[in-house]
């Protein structure tokens, strides 16, 4: 069973003659971190909206082909049966915090779905040492920095216990340590729980590196998807969708032209860093410039 | 055209900032002693963490917040004694989100409300609003409800509406936040052909690729003070103040700096720059 099994969907939001999703097939696999990379208005928020329910049950709109959520019809299961499934994060922390504390926060979730109580406390703990906020359960949610905000949704989310957490640009607001560490714990949550990631973002500079998947999406169908390094071996390719390419991707391509080949390919600035030295700055190894 | 200034002394300084403290409970500092001068035709990006004081600073130099202690001067006069009004004629400041500040029912008597309110008229009015709104490329949308539109164009409105008043000074906080990369290049060199008008730009940013391609300055804050003041070179140099700043440089500057025990010279700022140091002096390419 797979965690999401889109097939052929098309969707078009009540009331807009332009459809977002224009044929989509697509399949997460149960613990994969999966980026969809794309413009503002490619589709990639329909994806996540579709992914919990939200369309349709709560989003009108036309809705063709099928979408499976954990191998169940979202057209037929609730939103309040998905929320136990699948967890989301907005962009903004903000509109998704409203209790005094960080603990009431964590804790909402499933207190209303009736967990009994030493449960909910040990859920608590759990999620708010997986990212990095033990201590914090008293704290006002409104008095952390922007990082810290987004950290609560996602331990508030988690609470659930869910199998996969939907992520709609959660970086939006951080700052540059602040995102690199939000990637470090989703990474982290899939590693240790197999927690399944999808990841949906228009600046591919960061989160790449994390993925294990990078999905392209362009004007509601998707362009390219595959493996991070497949995906990003074309810089035109994300160009042409509107997506910036990774400054070490753009690299690897002049390199390339460079030295007359394709082999070169940059996720990360070890990589980079070990096939310059290889290739140019010391072709025959230590001791022969 | 910009307004020129009304001496020559202060070597074109159009705003100096002299020891400001600030906190908005009374308890906290979001300020904790900031001194920092603008010269006329400067590119300034101010970066730092989430909560480092950028943004309170930024509205410090139009008078939005006036300093607890220390002094702010804005050509020459205390922005004490100054209103918010008066130094809206100097210094312009885009919001973060460009909602806060679009009320009207066209793009175009958006535009023309901050000049209007400045006492221009008639044609002179006019040529402004069609000045920032052909600046902008809205001119097309010039009927349209703002609210109708979609974000990219609603900060490029924003703008506009800051550019009419021919301010000499314009604040971009987060500019580029919610654009996309064709969005966020557009806008970028729009506010590049603004500077190259001589106009003096402060861009608040956490996009540290931004601040590489576009800034000649760079000042860091961290907790309410700035700790680096310097240009992009020199501020991308230093990675260990940059992380405690929760600043990290672009990837090819730390490949840069990585590469130098293996004999590479020079920073770079972008892949071209950094292709260019690698191949220097390696004319026969295996």
């Amino acid at each position: 069973m797979r965690a999401l099994e889109m097939r052929d969907v098309k969707f078009r939001y009540k009331g807009s003659e332009k459809r977002a999703l224009d044929g989509v097939t697509l399949d997460v696999e149960q613990g994969e971190f999966v980026t969809i990379l794309g413009a503002n208005g490619s589709g990639k928020s329909t994806i996540c909206l579709l992914s919990n329910g939200l369309i349709p049950h709560a989003i009108s709109g036309d809705l063709e082909g099928t979408v499976e959520v954990f191998g169940k019809d979202v057209r037929t299961v609730s939103v309040a049966d998905l929320s136990t499934k699948v967890g989301v994060v907005f962009q903004e922390p903000e509109s998704q915090l409203f209790c005094m504390s960080v603990e009431e926060e964590v804790a909402f979730g499933p207190e209303n779905l009736a967990v009994p109580r030493d449960e909910i406390i040990k859920r608590v703990e759990w999620a708010l040492d997986l990212v990095d906020l033990k201590g914090f359960n008293d704290r006002s949610p409104f008095n952390l920095s922007g990082g810290q905000k987004q950290r609560v949704a996602i331990a508030a989310a988690l609470s659930m216990k869910p199998d996969m957490l939907l992520l709609d640009e959660p970086a939006y607001a951080l700052d540059p340590v602040g995102r690199i560490e939000l990637y470090s714990v989703l990474r982290s949550l899939k590693e240790k729980y197999g927690l399944t990631v999808v990841l949906a973002e228009r600046d591919a500079e960061d989160a790449v590196a994390f993925s294990d998947r990078l999905v392209l999406m362009k004007d509601g169908v998707i362009v390219r998807s595959g493996l991070p390094r497949e995906v990003l071996r074309d810089p035109h390719v994300l160009r042409s969708a509107g997506v910036a390419p990774p400054q070490l991707t753009e690299l690897a391509s002049m390199m390339n032209s460079r030295l007359r080949t394709t082999d070169l390919s940059f996720l990360n600035v070890d990589e980079a860093e070990i096939a310059i030295v290889r290739n140019v700055l010391n072709p025959g190894g230590v001791g022969r410039p | 055209m910009i307004p020129r200034p009304d001496s020559s002394s202060h070597d074109e300084r159009i705003i100096s900032v002299n020891g400001v403290k600030f906190s908005y409970d009374g308890c906290v500092p979001a300020l904790a002693g900031v001194t920092l001068n603008l010269k006329r035709g400067e590119y300034v990006a101010i970066v730092g963490g989430n909560g480092s004081g950028k943004t309170t600073l930024a509205k410090m130099l139009n008078g939005l917040l006036k300093p607890a202690s220390g002094t702010v001067t804005v050509r020459g006069k205390s922005t004490l004694d100054q209103s918010v009004a008066e130094l809206a004629r100097y210094v312009g400041y885009a919001f973060q989100n460009p909602d806060h500040q679009l009320f009207c029912s066209t793009v175009d008597d958006e535009v023309r409300f901050g000049p209007h309110n400045l006492g221009y008229k008639g044609d002179d009015l006019s040529k402004k609003v069609g000045r920032a709104l052909e600046t902008m490329r809205l001119t097309q949308l010039k009927d349209k409800p703002p609210l109708s539109l979609t974000l990219g164009q609603r900060r490029r409105i924003s703008i506009a509406s800051v550019i009419a008043m021919d301010s000499e000074v314009l604040i971009f906080d987060e500019p580029t936040t919610g654009l996309d990369t064709q969005e966020t290049d557009d806008l970028m060199s729009s506010i590049e052909g603004l500077n190259r008008e001589g106009r003096t730009i402060v861009l608040i940013t956490h996009d540290m690729r931004l601040v590489a391609k576009h800034a000649k300055r760079v000042v860091v804050m961290s907790r309410g003070r700035i700790v680096l003041d310097t240009d992009p070179r020199g501020a991308f140099s230093d990675l260990d103040l940059l992380r405690a700043s929760s600043m990290l440089p672009p990837p090819v500057v730390i490949l840069a700096q990585r590469l130098k025990k293996y004999g590479l010279s020079g920073e770079a700022l972008s892949p071209e720059e950094l292709l260019y140091l690698v191949f220097r002096g390696k004319g026969g390419i295996r």
